[in-house]
């Protein structure tokens, strides 16, 4: 059974130990800036949303990579970056319809959530339960991908 | 059941792969007119730069990747369609037959109508050949003119700089990428270039280029300019007496309007692209491109096309045009070979027209109707000393078109906004207000 990242925003408190852990996963530093996760502010609702890839089946970033740059992690059904076949077009952040594949200048390579290889830090960090990894079925995820269907542009037949 | 796909490009073997998962036991031929391996030119920039070797532009690298889904890899040019027979001829007088075709043909690159332009030190950017001939002959130090400052012309002009060339852009049009960017972000890309040392000249067309012509004063040695790439093509020949005819130096002149030649060793042409009909030309209906339907199929009810050859469906105008893009050549080759296999659904809901360049590092994406719409309303906000730009296109209340300049994060989300066609509601004007809250208005909008 796959799992999922879960991101319940009611419960988010906006501490960003999701980043700070993220960021120290992937790049050694404690730098919000390099996370995969991203936890956004809205000031009129006091509300947090924390955001990342859903490793969609539609897998738009990975079609689009025209260097076969982008695999899926057979264990955890992560849509991973291979760095040393990444050459930094960027065509897959444009093709990411929901903006999770981002450009990373300082390597001339593009970042996305690997879910850590199965072990996502920023769910194990969260202190509210905000961000959980569970069983793919039970996220809601459905709701994220019945909107995707919305802008795909195939139907398997 | 026999398929055949012409066309080796991204939009080909997706296309075959995807028949492979539909028809195991179909017979599968996927021809490519080139002496190479299937590969992606959008890799190109990337190998001028030697990020990768010519290995690392192959499609599907891994080894007997073809073999193994008994996919027929033929390096062959096909000269001829006959629709009636379902026939096509091949360069090497054979002659193929099909039960369904794909044409996956691709462009090619178009040179202006003027003096100079069929001369060896003239290049495209459009093939490996080409990149190879560019990797010989823009090497540091040498004199380059780039015709055209369009899409690939902007991609390759990094490519170049880095190679450490002396480059200068000329470009007919009053702005860069002016296809692509808007007024304010395509003037702010010239800005930026020119504050790199590349010399870029707009509004200024190329009237013809010649070979410069000297008298070689004494017989048998070579000209002190020679070394451009144009006399390791062509060896300049000795002069035999004083009154000989000059002879070429190696170098180029380039006339321009309104602006002194200029003398280099290298001029590539990035001026344009067309859709390569030539084996549609009065069999198949044809416009710019090949027209298709929404099963992507042809005026010929079992020859499809796919990819930059095919006027498909856009999403944001729902008229059909060339788009020209991988993504769109991607999307293509995969539906295609669905309605090739019987698919019931698979429908083109139209494609969405994107970009996203990084021209030497300040990078600019558009999507969509970028230009606005009549009656629509935009959202503009610069921070031009920083070359940073974001200007959005609404028609009521959903976005229809963007470009972004010195944006890299979450950019991918206008697209999603723009082909999910979200109601922004109350988010409109918040984006009206501040455009880069783009994130957060999706966020708001998508997610309870
Ligand atoms: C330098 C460069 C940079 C680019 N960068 C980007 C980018 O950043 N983003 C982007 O979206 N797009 C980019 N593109 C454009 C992108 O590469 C094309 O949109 C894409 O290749 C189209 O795919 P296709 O399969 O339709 O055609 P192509 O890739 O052009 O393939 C066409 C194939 O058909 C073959 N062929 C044609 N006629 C015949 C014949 N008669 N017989 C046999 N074979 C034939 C050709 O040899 C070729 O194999 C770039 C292009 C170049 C050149």
């Amino acid at each position: 059974m796959l799992k999922s990242l879960y991101i319940n925003p009611e419960k988010c408190t906006g501490c960003l130990q999701c980043e700070m852990a993220c960021s120290y996963e992937l790049e050694q530093v404690f730098n919000p800036a390099h996370s995969r996760i991203k936890v956004f502010t809205f000031h009129d609702a006091g509300r947090f949303v924390p955001y990342t890839c859903t490793q969609c089946d539609e897998a738009w970033c990975l079609k689009a990579c025209p260097v076969e740059a982008i695999v899926i992690n057979a264990a955890t059904g992560a849509k991973e970056i291979l760095n040393d076949r990444c050459v930094g077009c960027k065509v897959c952040t444009i093709s990411c319809p929901f903006g999770t594949v981002n450009y990373n200048s300082a390597s001339g390579k593009v970042i996305k959530c690997d879910l850590c290889g199965g072990n996502p830090q920023c769910a194990s960090a969260c202190p509210t339960g905000a961000i959980t990894y569970i069983d793919s079925d039970a996220t809601g995820l459905e709701r994220m991908r019945n909107w995707a269907e919305k802008i795909n542009t195939q139907y398997a037949a | 059941m026999k398929h055949i796909i012409i066309g080796t490009g991204p939009a080909g073997v997706v296309a075959a792969e995807t028949l492979r998962k539909r028809q195991p036991e179909a017979d599968i031929t996927l021809i490519g007119g080139e002496p190479e391996p299937p590969y992606s030119r959008m890799a190109i920039p990337y190998y001028l730069i030697g990020k990768v070797g010519e290995d690392g532009t192959h499609l599907r690298p891994a080894a007997q990747h073809f073999d193994h889904l008994k996919i027929h890899l033929l390096r062959q040019h096909v000269t001829r369609l006959d629709v009636a027979t379902k026939t096509l001829s091949l360069d090497n007088q054979q002659s193929l037959s099909f039960d369904k075709l794909l044409l996956a043909t691709g462009s090619y690159p178009t040179r202006p109508p003027i003096p100079g332009m069929d001369l060896a030190g003239v290049v495209n950017c459009w093939t490996l050949a080409d990149a190879r001939k560019i990797a010989a002959g823009a090497n540091k130090g040498d004199e380059v003119v780039l015709m055209g400052a369009g899409f690939i012309g902007c991609i390759i002009l990094e490519a170049l700089a880095l190679r450490g060339v002396k480059l200068t852009v000329v470009e007919m049009e009053d702005r860069m990428v002016p296809r692509m960017m808007d007024e304010k972000s395509g003037t702010l890309l010239k800005k930026w270039c020119e504050a790199k040392g590349v010399r870029v000249l707009t509004s200024t067309r190329v009237k013809g280029v010649s070979e410069e012509k000297i008298f070689a004063a004494p017989a048998n040695s070579a000209p002190a300019s020679s070394g451009g790439f144009f006399s390791r093509l062509f060896k300049p020949k000795p002069a035999v007496m004083a009154e000989a005819a000059p002879t070429p130096s190696g170098k180029l002149i380039v006339e321009l309007d309104g602006q002194a030649p200029l003398k280099v060793d290298l001029v590539i042409c990035a001026t344009g692209v067309r859709p390569n009909i030539d084996l549609a030309k009065g069999i198949l209906e044809t416009k710019h491109g090949i027209l298709v339907n929404e099963r992507l199929q042809t005026s010929a009810a079992d020859i499809y096309a796919a990819g930059d050859v095919a006027e498909g469906k856009d999403f944001s105008t729902g008229k059909y045009s060339v788009q020209a893009i991988q993504p769109t050549a991607v999307d293509h080759g995969a539906l295609a070979a669905i309605n090739m296999t019987g698919g019931h659904n698979a429908l083109n809901r139209g494609t969405i027209n994107m970009n996203v360049l990084d021209t030497m590092g300040l990078i600019s994406s558009s999507f969509g109707l970028w230009q606005g719409i009549d009656g629509g309303e935009s959202a503009t906000l610069e921070d031009l000393n920083r070359y940073k730009y974001i200007n959005l296109q609404f028609q009521d209340d959903y976005l229809v078109g963007a470009n972004t300049l010195g944006m890299t994060q979450h950019i991918g989300v206008l697209r999603g906004l723009i082909q999910s066609r979200t109601r922004l509601g109350a988010w409109k004007q918040k984006l009206m207000h501040d455009p880069t809250r783009i994130m957060e208005a999706y966020l708001a909008r998508n997610t309870g």
